[in-house]
């Protein structure tokens, strides 16, 4: 135990006599974690009542779920939603985001000011402010509508996640390419994209993370057939406790993890 | 050449050149706005999804129930004792889950800024976890172990630390606690890059002066981090002003902030008027409190903090 008594920082305080800022810093870490991961065991308990450890196990919630045409109904509008939202988003935050940064444009930086404003106001208020006007236009409860509003939300990300990788990004490489004859189409397919792929593949990642997670817009836009997974969810939370949550739960971790691996495998920036 | 001649073919020269940059000039404006076009299919969406609808509910809080300029949702709002209580929960909630937040987030940031690399590179992985977990699973787990029968009341019951279940949730004590756990993550990382940046040079300074390491925190180190601090501490506040899940769900209906309380106007009194008032109230005060922010700090890093 020497390094107890090895100084910890340049302060030259010793390691001993911060075991308490240690253990602090202990229980926060497992105030984080620990609650998002005891419900993956719970899901697999057999008991309708919560226990922890489980006595018994089972997959009797997983069946319930997979049973339950509302679920997997639900469940199918989330990653419908998701994927669609992506397609939007992605590109137009892109386009946007290029635009914006390469645009010596004077009202290019209003522009970017006002495609960021989703992220300001409160969602309460744009989500009845887009259900006041999807009641007009009869885009309540359609796909359509939900792609749309998601799409609001999740450009300003992919806008903000892209234009700090170009301002990291030399331009000249560009302006290279063009001198040698590409047009700027090409110039920025062949050349700028591939290097800022990352940030591009991490932003279609948020959008689509944007729009499966997404509760408030969805509580208000979704419902009937095109009731998303997050609306059924929290009107269930609000009722009562059913553990088929905690089995849904588990596997919006699981998805959740998946896609973050995904976007580490095939985003990390290619050797020079 | 003599002189004169010069000049004339200066002049040849120069006819065309002109012509040249006011053409160059031409372009080059053509090309800048081009560019910023295509900006436009994302402008359009945010124009048509928020812009326009949030600014139609704007002026629909000035109408009055017969259709008629008027101020009553607002003058409603302070007659009301209702509407008064629950702008004293947002601001109460807010104010208790930011100070929690540092509370907490100080000492953890503090200890990942001293961990050396690949340690501190695991915990800041179960930092990041939360951040990326389904807002309503957390909130699901939070109410599994906090209800009446929940783990935690299951434990300490078993274990003999209290002798009645603890109401734990659905009241002000579940809200924070939820809370808490979403907005953590907000305090941390910004406080965290903060403290990294600190030159360890100075607090070997002031050891070398003979600081003890008490003072040599307090004195060094903590002023060093208080950028960083203010930073996550006004994002925090700003989006707990907003939160809506957590209240209703772990809250049970005795907690209600701004953004339950305008749901509530639409889903059971279909009040529009009202609700888009209380709305309007809520940007504005997001607004003030984000413009204190960007006054104290550069707006694109309290924006960018969180993500």
């Amino acid at each position: 135990m020497r390094w107890l008594n090895e100084a910890a920082s340049a302060t030259q305080i010793t390691h001993a006599k911060r075991l308490w800022l240690y253990a602090i810093a202990a229980i926060v870490l497992a105030f984080l974690i620990v609650p998002t991961l005891i419900v993956i065991p719970m899901s697999f308990s057999a008991s309708q009542y919560l226990e922890f450890p489980p006595r018994e196990w089972s997959l009797r919630w997983y069946r319930s779920y997979f049973a339950s045409s509302a679920w997997m109904q639900a469940t199918a509008t989330s990653f419908q939603a998701g994927a669609l939202t992506t397609l939007l988003a992605t590109p137009l935050g892109t386009l946007a985001a290029y635009g914006l940064f390469v645009s010596k444009f004077r009202w290019a930086h209003l522009i970017h000011v006002l495609l960021i404003t989703p992220l300001i106001v409160p969602v309460i208020l744009v989500a009845i402010a887009v259900f006041y006007v999807y009641v007009k236009l009869k885009l309540v409860n359609s796909l359509t509508g939900i792609v749309l509003a998601h799409s609001m939300l999740a450009v300003p990300l992919v806008i903000m996640i892209v234009t700090s990788a170009l301002k990291s990004y030399d331009m000249n490489q560009e302006m290279v390419a063009r001198s040698l004859g590409a047009s700027r189409v090409k110039a920025f397919i062949s050349v700028t994209l591939p290097q800022i792929r990352f940030a591009v593949i991490s932003g279609a990642l948020l959008a689509f993370l944007t729009s499966f997670d997404e509760v408030i817009l969805s509580m208000f836009v979704s419902g009937g057939s095109n009731s998303t997974l997050t609306r059924n969810m929290f009107n269930a939370l609000r009722d009562q406790i059913d553990p088929t949550i905690a089995a849904i739960s588990t596997l919006m971790i699981v998805v959740t993890t998946l896609l973050l691996a995904l976007a580490q495998v095939f985003g990390k920036a290619r050797p020079p | 050449m003599p002189a004169p001649a010069v000049a004339r073919a200066r002049a040849q020269v120069a006819g065309p050149n002109d012509r040249n940059t006011a053409g160059l000039r031409r372009d080059s404006l053509f090309e800048r706005v081009a560019l910023a076009t295509l900006s436009a299919p994302a402008l359009l969406l945010v124009l048509i999804t928020m812009v326009a609808p949030v600014a139609w509910l704007f002026a629909l809080s000035f109408l009055g129930d017969d259709g008629s300029l008027s101020l009553e949702h607002y003058r409603r709002m302070i007659e009301q004792p209702s509407y008064g209580r629950t702008f004293v929960t947002t601001f109460k909630v807010s104010l208790l889950t930011t100070g929690l937040c540092i509370l907490a987030g100080y000492p953890l940031a503090y200890v990942l800024s001293q961990l050396p690399g690949r340690a501190a590179n695991l915990c800041l992985i179960a930092v990041l976890l939360p951040f990326w977990t389904s807002l309503l699973v957390r909130t699901y787990a939070w109410l599994v172990l906090l209800q009446r029968k929940g783990l935690i009341n299951t434990w300490g019951l078993q274990l003999g630390w209290w002798d009645e279940p603890l109401a734990l949730v659905h009241n002000l004590t579940g809200t924070l606690i939820g809370m808490v756990h979403i907005m953590l993550p907000f305090l941390v990382l910004p406080l965290l890059g903060a403290m990294r940046a600190i030159d360890k040079d100075y607090l070997n300074a002031a050891a070398n002066l003979g600081a003890s390491p008490t003072r040599a925190f307090w004195s060094v180190f903590f002023p060093l981090s208080m950028p960083g601090l203010l930073a996550g501490t006004l994002i925090v506040f700003i989006l707990c002003l907003g939160f809506y899940v957590t209240p209703a769900v772990l809250g049970g209906g005795k907690v209600i902030m701004v953004s339950n309380h305008i749901a509530n106007d639409i889903e059971l009194f279909f009040n529009w008027g009202a609700a888009s008032a209380l709305g309007v109230v809520l940007l504005v005060l997001t607004l003030l409190f984000l413009g204190l922010a960007s006054k104290l700090l550069r707006l694109e890093k309290v924006l960018g903090g969180g993500h």
